[in-house]
């Protein structure tokens, strides 16, 4: 099998050839959405835990302490051993709870981020799906994890989670706004939408870089309401430890918890991919002008290698956030995205839209 | 049917504890809401109540103190020394300088334990979760210096009627300056977390404001009414052990909101530190007890004695018939008039800032249930 840690064309062709060896073109199609579903469902699962415990290393390190060390070196096994207990849980129904509602959220949400992560770039050739709309496609495909949120608050029949999910209702419908319009400025800028081209585009110097202003501006927008997005801190209304107990979540255990639990995280990536594909150049590496020796170096490092470092670095970012700001009000929150990144956003669209018409991007 | 029956306008209440992660403790709150807004904050108490002040009936004075630690567990020393002064009192013992200095600087110690550990807790109810290990880290040292004067680290039980349990460790001056040390340079830290950020200033300023006429009507004291300008600093008013022989400023503030209540508890730190270091240096030497009956037996009569604990005016009354026993034992606790005024100042507000308004009136349960 040919295969290139720099092209994953060449490995994904390779396989392909080899199975229509064997099957009928019906029987090929079948097998490769089985694999792809398979490495989905290994990629959520290790990495979803392995955000897991970052998240709790960088959160003990903000916090002067050292975080899990005594499952595994490190602790690197803690992870692990949590989801095996919230597997051996007892799932609970609570009382007069709507029971196909209850049952239901937790998969819409997992569902969802499942069909995101399919039109991420992670390196060259290794994307499952590459429309011509990738980017409308996914702020699409995010909004619909609201509806998991509502209806998990909704049918628990806890009123806690009640005002924990229109909380959330209203918090991701209003920064929805706020991450399309930050994709919108870029689409300007890329001129497609298809996110194998935004990528591509980005070859010479990483939008983030050539878009200057606009770009920077779009940028702290994006990272911002996609943090909101996530219902991560400092806008973790919706799960609001000390006011809502937990929130939509609540009444939710055992695996199920676990569900929602790891699609927080998997969302987290999934912010902080768009984020690395749309401003910081995707798993293109980094180059400068005229460095020839230096981006000849740099394009030594396998892209796969310069996508995740970059998502790294942004989910850092965020979690940065999440464990110094404390909690903004649920009226803040509001007036945080209609009154300030609304507005910004509007205007950043009309100077992007003009720098490009006026070719002073770089 | 009446319009405010109708589903639009039907009103929302919600069981906010007796488990709840920000009434810390065992408080039950009934909130009427409508939306998120609460039109009523109804507290209902007694999921603690360990009957301490009839037990006080059964048991002699110096065994009284080790049940007031249980009540208001941050500022045990504090309540220990309002039954050991109240005792004193009313037997008219006068005890030595040196525990008057080292009652002052454990009361001290363990006001600034306190509002550490409000700091944290005030952070955490805030949603800034890093705040809570930044309080407890200095809040260690104090324990630290608690365990190695008297064995324990929460309920000290350091004063006893006519002196102290024992006398301090030898270690003990030099400790607490190095601490006085090193919490100077970190208590800037806590504001660089917490005080200077914008999130925060936007949550707190102009929420739950306490008018002073308010304060004073339903006895809010502590930092929670000198935020709204209620002077009733009982250190400053009725001095008693060490405090008239210290220099320090009681920090009022006229505004009486969340985030006035809060700068006044990170100010008191400061002051707290001032009055230590004025005392660390001059303990003077002497008995660190004075010889007490076997059995104490107050003469008949009524004694009450005021102390400022980390909350607030802290009150021992007691009548005595002259047994060994008290006949009634009564304890003003500062939390349970400060909570008086919760529904007050939260009406209107959301629930994230009865949160808030929760967290500065500094609640611990025990000392409101007894």
């Amino acid at each position: 099998m040919a295969f290139s840690i720099y092209d994953f064309n060449t490995l994904t062709s390779s396989i392909h050839h080899s199975l229509s060896q064997h099957l009928s073109p019906t029987g090929v199609m079948v097998a490769e959405w089985t694999l792809i579903g398979i490495s989905f469902l290994l990629f959520v699962a290790v990495f979803g835990l392995f955000l897991v415990y970052l998240e709790r290393k960088v959160c003990a390190f903000f916090q002067q302490r050292l975080g899990p060390m005594r499952v595994g070196p490190w602790g690197l096994l803690q992870t692990i051993a949590d989801f095996i207990k919230l597997l051996m849980k007892e799932l609970i129904l609570p009382n007069r709870a709507d029971k196909f509602l209850y049952n239901l959220a937790p998969y819409i949400v997992i569902t969802v981020t499942f069909m995101a992560i399919a039109v991420i770039p992670f390196a060259k050739g290794l994307q499952a799906l590459d429309f011509d709309i990738g980017v409308f496609y996914v702020t699409a495909v995010s909004s619909l994890g609201v509806i998991g949120i509502l209806l998990a608050g909704w049918s628990s029949n806890n009123k806690f989670s009640l005002i924990g999910a229109m909380r959330s209702g209203a918090q991701i419908i209003s920064y929805e706004l706020s991450v399309g319009m930050a994709l919108i400025t870029m689409i300007i800028f890329a001129g497609t939408m298809q996110i194998s081209g935004i990528v591509e585009a980005q070859r010479a110097g990483w939008f983030i870089y050539t878009g200057h202003i606009p770009a920077i501006i779009a940028f702290f927008v994006f990272v911002i309401a996609g943090t909101a997005e996530t219902n991560r801190g400092p806008f973790d209304l919706a799960e609001a430890e000390s006011e809502l107990t937990a929130g939509f979540h609540t009444e939710y255990s055992g695996i199920k918890f676990a569900f929602f639990f790891l699609a927080e995280y998997v969302n987290l990536f999934i912010v902080a991919a768009m984020a690395t594909t749309l401003f910081l150049g995707g798993w293109m590496p980094l180059h400068f002008g005229h460095w020839v020796g230096f981006n000849h170096a740099m394009d030594f490092i396998p892209p796969i290698f310069w996508f995740f470092s970059k998502v790294m670095a942004v989910i850092f970012l965020i979690m940065w956030f999440k464990w110094t700001f404390p909690r903004l009000r649920v009226d803040q929150i509001l007036v945080l995205e209609w009154k300030f990144l609304l507005p910004i956003n509007l205007v950043n669209i009309l100077l992007m839209t003009l720098i490009v018409l006026k070719k002073w991007h770089f | 049917m009446e319009k405010n029956d109708s589903i639009e306008h039907q009103e929302y209440f919600v069981n906010m504890g007796p488990q709840h992660p920000s009434t810390h403790g065992v408080l039950r709150l009934l909130l009427k809401l409508e939306g998120e807004i609460v039109h009523n904050v109804e507290p209902h108490i007694g999921y603690i109540h360990s009957g301490i002040e009839k037990m006080c009936e059964a048991i002699s004075y110096p065994q009284i103190v080790h049940l007031t630690d249980r009540m208001d567990y941050l500022s045990a020393h504090i309540n220990n020394e309002a039954v050991c002064l109240c005792v004193e009192n009313a037997l008219e013992v006068e005890v030595p300088e040196r525990v008057k200095y080292i009652r002052t600087i454990m009361a001290e110690l363990t006001r600034i334990a306190s509002h550490q550990l409000w700091w944290c807790a005030f952070g955490m109810d805030m949603g800034a979760l890093t705040t809570f290990f930044y309080g407890l880290r200095d809040r260690e040292t104090i324990l630290d210096i608690f365990e190695e004067t008297c064995g324990a680290r929460l309920t000290v039980n350091y004063s006893t009627p006519g002196g102290l349990m024992f006398d301090i460790h030898p270690n003990f001056q030099k400790k607490v300056k190095d601490f006085i040390v090193e919490f100077r340079k970190r208590l800037p830290e806590f504001d660089q977390l917490l005080t200077g950020n914008v999130i925060f200033q936007e949550r707190t300023h102009n929420v739950g404001p306490l008018s002073l006429q308010d304060a004073i009507a339903y006895g809010v004291t502590g930092p929670s009414g000198r935020a709204s300008g209620f002077s009733c600093d009982v250190r400053k008013n009725h001095p008693y052990s060490a405090y008239p022989l210290v220099k320090f400023n009681e920090i009022l503030d006229t505004k009486g909101d969340t985030f006035a209540r809060y700068k006044v508890r990170i100010l008191e730190m400061w002051e707290s530190m001032s009055i230590i270091e004025q005392l660390i240096d001059n303990i003077p030497e002497g008995d660190y007890q004075v010889k007490m009956k076997g059995v104490i037996k107050l003469p008949e009569g009524e004694y009450y004695q005021r102390v400022e604990a980390a909350r607030g005016d802290f009150g021992v009354y007691i009548i005595s018939d002259g047994k060994k026993n008290p006949y009634r034992v009564k304890f003003r606790s500062p939390g349970f008039s400060n909570l008086s005024a919760l529904n007050k100042i939260s009406k209107g507000f959301k629930i994230a800032d009865l949160v808030a308004i929760m967290g500065t009136l500094d609640l611990v349960i025990p000392d409101i249930d007894r």
